[in-house]
């Protein structure tokens, strides 16, 4: 690779944030009494690196996903990169315009309509009104809103909304494209849509992307390399699938254990899936998942639990607080929350639980920051062959089926009314 | 060390995408100190300046009953309060033109002055959002602020043309009038000069946000717009134009009006001076503080 195949180059970049303790002014009048008092005290400061010293370069035409666990410094380089925030130290050149789109809709304006927000929205993403006026079809066309342009944004469907956003952003042709996990958000059909989208920015136009997301799926899938972030630093800077399998491997706690994790609200003491042990967990067998908690303060706690495909997608989650009272904890003794599922929705597979510990007293919450993997063994769970996730997903649907016959000179098989009507509302829909 | 944005690829990049730049199109380096004012790039988000400026004209008078005729019967209204307050019952005097015109003229200037300072000073808490998830020269924000008040002053100015036809009389309009670029060419100055501080400082200190319509209420009082500089005794008058807004609301007046007193040109000298200082000080200030805009917002 020549020097002119760069387009991003990141020497030495440390971003650091400076945390005040004990006094934090936020009047200046706080500042001033503060001062008179203690002439000579500075406030103890301590900082806080979200990068520390990363370093790397980014070829012309790649597409990168940028992953790790939330607060790596994912969303800080991207705000570097953009030129958002300084760096403490360190150094960026990047080769080419670079057009972000951290947020989907920055900048719309209720009360504007369509057509004002798409000229708004492409001149604070850098578009010239020339440039605007001869992509606007293309962007109208993308979001599907030509019937709307003239209504106030107030108006439109959250989907809608984020339709034209988006559009406007895809059209902004950059030769350097950064998106932070904006797919999070529209159904399901217009996220495929954004992805293929960025595809042809990167395959066709041969731009580059940089994209964050925790969609492990979609990073697999577009990019063409991946570099894993963990507590500011890089870990993996691979191909995109081996970062992806490496960051589904490193966020696994892969026994489940008493070993204690301490939190700041609260301390997990035990994990465990008992009833039937583990190793045994089956399609549609029950079982039960006990969380042995400590909590650091005298509080309501309600227990939040997530059950997650090996992509990172959500199967289910199950909040205490929806099926019972929260218990009344005090500092140091243990509690135990028992989950108990009669028939466990899972096909053959690997799975992961995350969970969330709330002290609903104080508003506060702790993400457990391990997730731990269970596995489901496989099974004829309909008794006649074995079911994959590659045909059935994860989801396990404890199902029956009918069939009914019309006789060859019937043309439409015999249905009772009954059942004609109940089908019917959800055509309509 | 300082930010270093070289700009001389721009237009080759934008023909050419993937051809390579040999020199990097945007260095971003960790500065500190006063940085340059860097004007190449806020013309290149010109048309930023533009739409957000149409949308704070557009935006303004939506969802009002009487929409733009808030432009004139604000200043209007006032200038009445004005006239029968300081006129009827204080009969302050007015250099011999009706107090209505005299009111009038001086509120011109002076909404002109305390909107753009009032709406500068919250431009960027107003627009958090931006500031955090979007790169722009953030000089940009505050600038175009100012286009939707020169409107309403253009309007209002208007207004004030239909309130002297009848009384042509009673105003001299004549050479004055070729100074008056000067007056609002000082007003600006000093607004976007003292706006961009506060703006700066507003985004870590929210009291700005607080202490700024006390400030201007103030400062109208302090300023020759109910009364004439004439009604403040000769011995304080050296300490009264220490306020810059004295001469220049005096010369706004004097030019629009014509008979109204002349400005004391050695105050002028000095507000003209005190303007360029404030609004390059302002503006530097406002430079050096808006690396940490996306980080404390």
């Amino acid at each position: 690779m020549t020097t002119s195949d760069i387009a991003i180059s990141v020497r030495n970049l440390t971003k650091e944030f400076s945390i005040a303790h004990e006094e934090k002014h936020t009047t200046l009048a706080e500042r001033i009494v503060s001062r008179v008092k203690h002439p000579l005290r500075r406030a103890t400061r301590e900082t806080f690196a979200a990068l520390k010293d990363v370093s790397f370069e980014i070829h012309k035409g790649d597409v990168v996903g940028i992953i790790g666990r939330n607060g790596s410094g994912k969303s800080t380089l991207l705000k570097l990169l953009s030129n958002i925030t300084q760096p403490t130290r360190g150094e960026i050149d990047l080769y080419g315009r670079v057009g972000s789109l951290l947020e989907v809709g920055t900048g719309f304006h209720p009360e504007l309509t369509g057509r004002e927000n798409i000229f708004l929205n492409g001149a604070i993403l850098g578009m010239h009104r020339p440039e605007i006026r001869r992509r606007f079809d293309e962007i109208v066309q993308f979001a599907e809103v030509e019937k709307f342009l003239d209504t106030p944004v107030k108006r439109y469907s959250s989907g809608m909304y984020v339709r034209l956003a988006f559009a406007v952003a895809a059209h902004l042709n950059p030769e350097i494209l950064i998106v932070d996990e904006v797919l999070a958000v529209g159904d399901v059909e217009f996220q495929d849509k954004c992805l293929g989208k960025m595809q042809d920015v990167a395959k066709e136009d041969g731009r580059t992307v940089i994209f964050v997301s925790h969609n492990m799926a979609a990073v697999e899938s577009l990019c063409t390399r991946g570099i894993l972030l963990h507590a500011g630093q890089i870990v993996l800077d691979s191909p995109a699938h081996e970062a992806v399998q490496h960051y589904l491997r490193r966020s696994i706690k892969s026994d489940f254990s008493d070993e204690t994790i301490v939190g700041k609200e609260f301390d997990l003491c035990g994990l465990r899936i008992a009833k039937p042990s583990l190793g045994n967990l089956s399609t549609f067998a029950p079982c039960e998942i006990a969380v042995t908690f400590r909590s650091h303060k005298d509080c309501s706690a309600g227990v939040h639990i997530f059950v997650e495909d090996h992509k990172g997608s959500l199967v289910f989650g199950i909040d205490s607080t929806d099926l019972i009272s929260n218990a009344r904890c005090i500092p140091g003794a243990v509690t135990c929350y028992r989950f108990n599922i009669e028939s466990l929705p899972l096909i053959t597979g690997t799975y992961r639980l995350r969970m969330i510990l709330r002290n609903d007293t104080e508003q506060r919450y702790w993400e457990v920051p391990s997730s731990f993997s269970f596995t489901v063994e496989s099974a004829r769970i309909y008794g006649t062959r074995q079911v994959e996730q590659k045909w059935h997903g994860t989801t396990a649907v404890a199902a029956t089926v009918d069939i009914s016959q019309g006789s060859p000179d019937e043309s439409a098989p015999v249905e009772t009314p009954d059942a004609a009507v109940e089908s019917t509302p959800s055509l309509v829909k | 060390m300082s930010t270093v944005r070289n700009i001389t690829a721009v237009t080759e990049a934008i023909q050419n995408p993937v051809r390579a730049h040999p020199v990097p199109y945007l260095s971003i380096r960790a500065s500190a100190g006063f940085a340059p004012l860097n004007l190449r790039e806020i013309w290149r988000f010109r048309d930023l300046l533009l739409t957000l400026a149409l949308r704070d004209i557009k935006l303004r008078y939506k969802q009002t009953a009487l929409g733009i005729a808030w432009v004139i019967l604000q200043p209007l209204i006032a200038a009445g309060i004005f006239t029968f307050v300081f006129s009827s019952v204080a009969k302050l005097p007015s250099d011999g033109v009706p107090y209505m015109l005299f009111a009038f003229a001086g509120l011109l200037g002076w909404n002109l002055f305390s909107g753009i300072v009032t709406r500068i000073s919250v431009c960027l808490t107003g627009n958090s959002q931006l500031i955090s998830k979007v790169f722009f020269p953030r000089l940009v924000l505050p600038l175009s602020v100012v286009p939707s008040f020169l409107l309403d002053f253009v309007i209002a100015l208007a207004m004030l043309a239909v309130l002297i036809l009848p009384r042509l009389s009673s105003v001299a309009l004549g050479l004055p009038l070729l100074t008056f670029p000067l007056w609002i060419g000082l007003l600006i100055l000093l607004a976007v000069g003292s706006g961009l501080y506060f703006a700066a400082l507003n985004v870590s200190y929210r009291d700005v946000q607080y202490v700024i319509p006390v400030a201007m209420q103030m400062l109208l009082y302090a300023s020759p717009i109910p009364y004439a500089v004439s009604a403040v005794p000769e011995r304080l008058r050296i300490y009264y134009y220490i306020n810059p807004l004295a001469s220049i609301i005096e010369g706004l007046r004097w030019s629009l009006l014509g008979k109204t007193s002349v400005p004391n040109w050695w105050a002028v000298a000095y507000s003209v001076a005190v303007c360029i200082i404030v609004f390059f000080a302002g503006a530097f200030i406002f430079k050096r503080m808006e690396r940490k805009f996306a980080d404390v917002i």
